[in-house]
């Protein structure tokens, strides 16, 4: 088990370097330079930025320092953001992005289970019906239409949340809400059909016959099989969060990071756009590694190192 | 012998999008205590309906529309979902017929081993362990003190049988239903099981109700034989009287289709023709009549009553009327005739 995930921790940081060279050829095809917009600088004003930054050197010395850096730890200087070392923006505003996506994640994974398997079990009822057109409003609704309802309803109208604030717990409601509606969705969803198939199946019917109730049933046999297949789905899922937290920190101004990130990619600020984007890798790889982690835990046919057979 | 069971007039009806199915026709039977009653019957004859309605575990379309099973003496089709779960994997359990997939894949087989005595029984959970591990020796598991903490992958196809089946008897039940437990099995297996099967009703003392559509397999185990066909009984009997003393067509048909030693490589396996009655319209008359090169004119008309042929043989075909025809069954069964009259006789002296 350790030496599984000892390689997959390699596995992790090569990938991570064949995204930072992709993504800075992508950055060096793009038009403009940081500075093209600044129309004040002149001709010779624009050179001297430029060589202080390093952009006159042929394409392949910057990949090579580019590169260098990163195995120091150093994601470079932003451009934009009073020259601070990306490291350093990504850090202070690590914590509001992971709260509400963790929140959100939390929430919505939950609730999608519990949504799901209540569909499941009051299969062909009114119950499932409401549960389905409510896992198919959060797959439907996209986060920032959902953000700015709840804006308008909870917060400006009836003053339950704030609008748009980030200082306590009150103000991560509303961004969470909004955040979480895809996974619900897309968890329930799955949990319903997972469910009604091992309803279904004959080791059900067997714990059934063994004098189990039927919440025992579900309790003690049906959840934790048919939750197997929605642990697959949390990777996906972490990333539509992660790209939804963009504009939904926008609409509430939080101060995170994929607010940042729409930021760097219109003021084409390099060092933050590729040092965001290796995060976010970092990130999903991170959670995918879990997940395959989790899996194990969960089903003992795919334990990783048990020698099990079949 | 005290009746620990008695089914009469079972109905069971299944609701589907063409209709209802009349799945169950009016089933009467009874088991002994201690004893071992076989139903056999080809697929979709309603065996597995039949017992299922035992212990109330059918689909949810399904409904017991008419009939009584009486567990000594009481009703079990009045008993509520509550008491129904206190009876069931602790006065009667049951063995399903995939071992591969009647286990739960992410629970330890010690664990599902010992539920049943859990659920049924004040014990501590050591102690149910405990009990589950002998159990698991008892059916031929061996080292199962460590084989406890695997899970069912772990297990090949006849040691995963053998877990059911512990399940099964783990809190000593009154009545096991076996609903075809060797058929996902391959043949040297499957005679293993068999013999477990028997030993353990010895050992445990248990009744048992033994599904399967092969023949070959009942004799190895029953006392008594019930032939079912589209949804009803057509003959039942000790084992001898229905292999050797055979009464009703389908029966014949049955004992004809199988192979013996004689059997060569050249011959044909007989069959029987046609196909069983879609029990959306039932037939009026005797269901195996457009089968049965032995019906007579009454067969599509009027329903057959069980006529007596012993005191514990009972077939319902019209031949068995005094008024009916004398037929010639096929040469295999005038074969088990004469076998059997030879054993009678002998027998008698």
């Amino acid at each position: 088990m350790t030496k599984y995930i000892l390689r997959r921790i390699l596995y992790l940081f090569l990938t991570l370097f064949i995204i930072a060279s992709i993504t800075f050829f992508l950055m060096k095809l793009l038009p403009g330079t940081p500075f093209t917009n600044q129309n004040r600088l002149s001709p010779e004003q624009l050179k001297i930025v430029k060589a202080q930054y390093g952009l006159d050197q042929p394409v392949f010395i910057q990949y090579i320092r580019y590169i260098g850096g990163l195995f120091q730890g150093n994601l470079g200087t932003s451009f934009q953001f009073n020259n601070e070392p990306v490291t350093q923006l990504i850090g202070q505003r690590l914590a509001p992005s992971m709260q509400i996506g963790a929140q959100a994640m939390i929430v919505g994974t939950i609730f999608g289970i519990l949504l799901g398997a209540i569909a499941a079990i009051r299969k062909n009822t009114w119950v499932d019906t409401l549960a389905t057109f409510i896992s198919i409003l959060g797959l439907s609704i996209p986060s920032f239409v959902l953000a700015v309802l709840l804006q308008f309803y909870l917060a400006f109208k009836w003053h339950i949340y704030p609008v748009a604030l980030w200082d306590n717990f009150q103000s991560s409601v509303l961004p969470t809400l909004a955040l979480a509606a895809l996974p619900l969705g897309n968890v329930a969803r799955f949990m319903r059909t997972e469910m009604v198939d091992v309803m279904s199946s004959d080791y059900i019917e067997l714990a059934k016959s063994k004098g189990n109730s039927n919440w025992q049933v579900v309790t003690k046999h049906a959840l934790r099989n048919s939750l197997i297949p929605v642990v697959t789905i949390i990777g996906p899922m972490a990333v539509s969060v992660m790209t939804g937290s963009m504009v939904v920190e926008n609409i509430f101004s939080i101060p995170g990071i994929g607010e940042q990130f729409v930021k760097s990619i219109t003021t084409n600020d390099y060092p933050t756009i590729m040092g965001l984007t290796i995060f976010y890798s970092f990130l999903l790889i991170l959670v995918i590694l879990i997940v395959d982690i989790l899996y194990g835990l969960i089903d003992p046919r795919i334990r990783l190192g048990n020698g099990g057979k079949e | 012998m005290e009746r620990i069971l008695d089914v009469k007039n079972l109905h069971v009806d299944f609701k589907t999008y063409n209709g209802t199915v009349h799945a169950i026709r009016g089933v009467d039977f009874h088991l002994n205590d201690g004893e071992t009653l076989a139903i056999v019957g080809e697929s979709g004859s309603g065996k597995s309906v039949t017992v299922r309605s035992v212990l109330r575990l059918l689909a949810k379309n399904a409904s017991i529309s008419q009939g009584e099973v009486l567990y000594h003496g009481e009703d079990l089709l009045k008993k509520s979902e509550k008491e129904m779960d206190n009876l069931r994997g602790n006065k009667i359990s049951m063995i399903f017929q995939d071992p591969m997939t009647s286990l739960d894949p992410t629970m330890t087989i010690g664990k599902q081993v010992a539920e049943p005595l859990l659920i049924h029984n004040k014990v501590s959970k050591a102690d149910a362990l405990k009990r589950a591990e002998e159990v698991l020796r008892l059916v031929g598991i061996p080292n199962p003190k460590a084989r406890m903490k695997d899970y069912p992958h772990q297990f090949s196809g006849g040691q995963r049988q053998r877990i059911v089946i512990a399940i099964a008897i783990v809190d000593y039940p009154e009545i096991l239903i076996a609903d075809e437990p060797t058929t996902a099995l391959d043949v040297t297996v499957q005679a293993q099981i068999i013999d477990l099967l028997r030993e353990l009703q010895q050992k445990i003392g248990t009744s048992i109700i033994f599904i399967t559509h092969d023949l070959g397999v009942v004799a190895g185990i029953a006392d008594r034989v019930a032939v079912m066909y589209a949804g009803k009984f057509v003959e039942y009997g000790s084992v001898d009287e229905v292999f050797y003393d055979p009464q009703h067509p389908y029966t014949w048909g049955l004992l004809d289709s199988m192979p013996t030693l004689n059997t060569s490589e050249q011959d044909r396996l007989n069959s029987i023709p046609g196909t069983p009655p879609n029990l959306l319209n039932p037939p009026t008359g005797d269901a195996f009549a457009p089968r049965n090169a032995y019906a007579l004119q009454i067969d599509t008309e009027q329903q057959p009553p069980f006529f007596k042929v012993t005191k514990t043989h009972y077939a319902a075909t019209w031949l068995l009327h005094p008024d009916a025809p004398k037929v010639t069954p096929p040469v295999s069964i005038q074969q088990r005739f004469k076998k059997y009259q030879a054993w009678l006789e002998g027998d008698v002296k």
